[in-house]
């Protein structure tokens, strides 16, 4: 009772994360489907005329050291960060669920074995462990997929576990079991569908690891190769021309600081809503 | 919790923005003003010195020992040969006074200077110059002194004064391998550590990773230095180097970019631009379909636009050379050549249809990724070839794969490099396109070319030599090796009140010449 008491105000208060989550994310998303079908200019064209130029009509975000247009660039390489993060989270996403699904449902040795592999995968800092596996499989966008793919997979695996461990002693589970359905039809059937309100948040802040990881990845270097643009390469890039052209790292910065934001007040908001 | 990191993330991009609306001020310095020895006052004698380097002299200080560049430019302060490199790329008379040539080329005796002190006050006696000689020879870890000095049958002294060289085969080069030969107290072992020459200036001494110190040689035979103290103190990377400079801590650093210049107050530094002294080129691997075709190389040479690659990398500064011969080389290089294949992409697409490929091709180019000059010309190269239907993309690798896979593995189609020469002779640029070279990365194989290398090694008079080796480098051209694009520029930075920096041929920091003015 008393816990309804404090609960219902809150609950109809607006959820200001999610509908600002929904707008940037939203308005991001726009802006980089945008950027795959028109840009205003070619986010190659060099231009000697127009070096390092400051922001103004012609150039909305300004110009380069080598007088390409810095919107066009910006919109070009957040497709390509977008596609990488996308598609780590998907790869991270599914073999996670998969494993998290199996072990937490199963448990015995090969849940053991498998959430200690996890473990030691997450006790090394993962943006080590990234280094060592581009030594490995080389540099570029692929592989970069690949390798952050694979090490998002325990942070899903670890959520899955424990929700469908959880979920596995409730009792539609149990009914179910009585009903005489097989394993797979209920953790497939019964309980995935439940782990949506853990799932959901889990994804974007995945989503958001991925892209602070394909940026940090790129600005060293062992990220997506040049001339093809990525929002880390570019701002290691406009790094050396801070002081020449302040407007390329700035946008750049932003660009990735609204692309966070965005889905990190979307989950936020998901999971205020679920509560 | 979870509010606190979405205000960690504002404040983090607040700070961002602060920070780069200071940077922001900067923009209006513009580009820096270029040599500004018009407006020098009055030469003052005396003063000391802080060089900012960002290498330290980790290798040895002994003169035939000492490998980076960076550890010879500072000790050519320090010993001297018998003869030394001016700054038009002739040698004049050090240790020797003089030299007498026979008339075969086979025999040179080398009249020492009367009175030339070592730093450690003994005379230099002919003994100790028949000893650096055969010391050099013995234990140079220079392979093309090594060889030359391979030639070098006899070092004998005739009397105090003259020393006299016997060769097996003419040399026309020998003057420059003699320079290399610094000149040392015979029997003195601590060169390592506490080097003993003959230069301007003398070590006083060494602190790893923090500095070396020299001072005025009192006592040099020639017109000496101008200040009293030397200091180069040891940044561990450029950026280390540009902030000591902002800060005002150093008066002078060497071989800056334009973008490194750029972040300086001008108010406080002046500019010298001179040239870093390498052939910076696409090289093309001649044994790589469709390298080796000469049409196909002719047309990367119409296709690429050098102007506009000065242009775009480095506000229009830069040398164009059109060979594999840089400026500073001056009787060697020939400037007809620059101009051989004008920017002209029908002809280019013309010459692409006659090799068979009107429709272009793919192309990969290597580029070691630390050298960021060589990244951004790599990057305009991309874009010009789209133009003529060439889809060139970039491979960037570490230095260290560059050096086994590119370099001595040759595998590789094309790659963007600059190529410098260890000492001032031709055949450090061109020997290496010598089919038979073992550093022909580009296996350029061409019978008329190695020819006209063999003749011009064989000549013993000057003014033939220099002919053959200008013919050489025009075959180079003729047959587009490689597409030539420029000698990058090397920017001096010093303080207002700095002058009489000079440029050599070579990778050299000559401080006897640089002095304060009033």
């Amino acid at each position: 009772m008393n816990r309804q008491i404090i609960k219902s105000p809150l609950h109809h208060k607006k959820n200001y994360f999610l509908s600002l989550g929904k707008g940037i994310t939203g308005a991001m998303v726009v802006f980089i489907l945008l950027g795959m079908v028109w840009q205003p200019y070619s986010p190659t064209a060099m231009d000697a005329m127009a070096k390092s130029q400051a922001p103004s009509l012609l150039h909305l975000c300004g110009t380069d050291n080598m007088g390409r247009d810095i919107l066009s660039r910006i919109m070009e390489g957040a497709g390509t960060t977008f596609f990488i993060a996308a598609c780590v989270v998907l790869i991270g996403f599914t073999i996670g669920t998969l494993i998290g699904c199996l072990t937490g449902y199963f448990g015995g040795l090969a849940d053991v074995i498998l959430m200690r592999v996890c473990d030691s995968i997450t006790a090394f800092p993962s943006i080590l462990l990234a280094l060592v596996l581009v030594m490995l499989c080389g540099r570029g966008k692929y592989q970069i997929i690949l390798i952050l793919g694979i090490l998002f997979i325990p942070s899903f695996a670890r959520v899955v576990r424990g929700e469908v461990a959880r979920q596995r002693s409730q009792n539609y589970t149990a009914a179910a079991r009585l009903m005489g359905a097989g394993h797979f039809r209920i953790i497939f059937k019964h309980i995935l569908p439940n782990l949506l309100p853990v799932l959901l948040p889990t994804l974007s802040i995945g989503f958001n690891n991925a892209v602070l990881a394909e940026a940090s990845m790129s600005y060293v270097g062992v990220g997506v190769q040049k001339p093809e643009l990525s929002l880390g390469g570019m701002l290691s890039e406009a790094q050396t021309y801070l002081g020449n052209a302040p407007w390329y790292a700035l946008f750049t910065g932003l660009t990735i600081v609204l692309l966070i934001l965005g889905f990190s007040m979307l989950g936020e908001g998901l999971s205020r809503e679920e509560s | 919790m979870f509010k606190k990191r979405i205000l960690a993330l504002f404040l983090a991009g607040a700070l961002l923005a602060a920070v780069l609306s200071a940077c922001g001020d900067k923009k209006t310095q513009g580009t820096p003003g270029s040599d500004e020895t018009g407006s020098s006052g009055e030469t003052v004698n005396g003063g000391e010195l802080v060089v900012g380097i960002s290498q330290d002299l980790g290798d040895s200080l002994d003169p035939y020992q000492m490998t980076a560049a960076g550890t010879r430019e500072v000790l050519f302060n320090v010993y001297e040969g018998l003869v030394k490199p001016d700054k038009d790329g002739n040698f004049i008379p050090a240790v020797a006074e003089s030299f007498v040539k026979s008339d075969d080329g086979l025999s040179y005796t080398f009249t020492l200077r009367a009175n030339v002190k070592f730093h450690n006050g003994a005379v230099v006696t002919a003994n100790d110059v028949v000893k650096s000689f055969e010391t050099c020879a013995a234990t140079t870890v220079d392979t093309a002194l090594a060889a030359a000095l391979s030639t070098v049958t006899k070092v004998e002294a005739v009397d105090d004064q003259n020393v006299r060289l016997t060769l097996s085969e003419p040399n026309g080069d020998l003057l420059s391998y003699v320079a290399s030969v610094y000149i040392t107290p015979a029997g003195y072992a601590n060169n390592a550590t506490a080097p003993v020459g003959t230069g301007p200036f003398k070590f006083v001494s060494r602190a790893v990773q923090e500095n070396v110190i020299l001072e005025k040689n009192t006592e040099y035979w020639g017109e000496g230095a101008y200040l009293d103290k030397l200091t180069y103190k040891i940044y561990e990377d450029t950026t280390a180097l540009m902030n000591a400079l902002g800060a005002g801590s150093v008066d002078m650093a060497a071989h800056l970019t334009i973008d490194q210049v750029n972040t300086l107050n001008t108010a406080d530094y002046k500019t010298v631009e001179g040239t870093m002294n390498l052939v910076q080129a696409l090289y093309l691997n001649h044994k790589v379909a469709p390298f080796d075709n000469e049409k196909v190389r002719q047309a990367l040479c119409y296709a690429i636009n050098v102007d506009e690659i000065l242009a775009l990398t480095a506000e229009g500064h830069g040398t164009k050379v059109g060979t594999s011969i840089y400026p500073a080389f001056g009787k060697y290089f020939d400037p007809s050549l620059v101009g051989s294949y004008p920017y002209d992409v029908e002809k280019a697409k013309k010459l692409l249809t006659e090799a068979g490929y009107p429709n272009g091709f793919e192309m990969t180019i290597t580029v070691p990724n630390n050298y960021t000059p060589h990244v951004n010309t790599a990057e305009v190269i991309v874009e010009q070839l789209a133009k003529v239907g060439i889809k060139a993309t970039l491979n960037q690798v570490e230095w260290g794969t560059w050096l086994s896979e590119t370099y001595q593995g040759r595998k590789f189609q094309s790659t963007v490099i600059g190529f410098d020469a260890v000492s001032l002779t031709a055949g450090a640029l061109l020997n290496r396109w010598v089919s038979t070279d073992d550093k022909n990365m580009i296996n350029y194989n061409d019978a008329k070319y190695d020819e006209l290398m063999k003749q011009a090694a064989n000549a013993i008079d000057d003014q033939k030599r220099i002919d053959l080796y200008k013919q050489a480098a025009k075959r180079l051209t003729e047959t587009a090796a490689n597409v030539y694009i420029q000698d990058l520029a090397d920017f001096v930075v010093m303080k207002k009140n700095l002058d009489g920096y000079v440029f050599y041929p070579l990778y050299v920091m000559d401080m006897a010449k640089v002095h304060y003015v009033k």
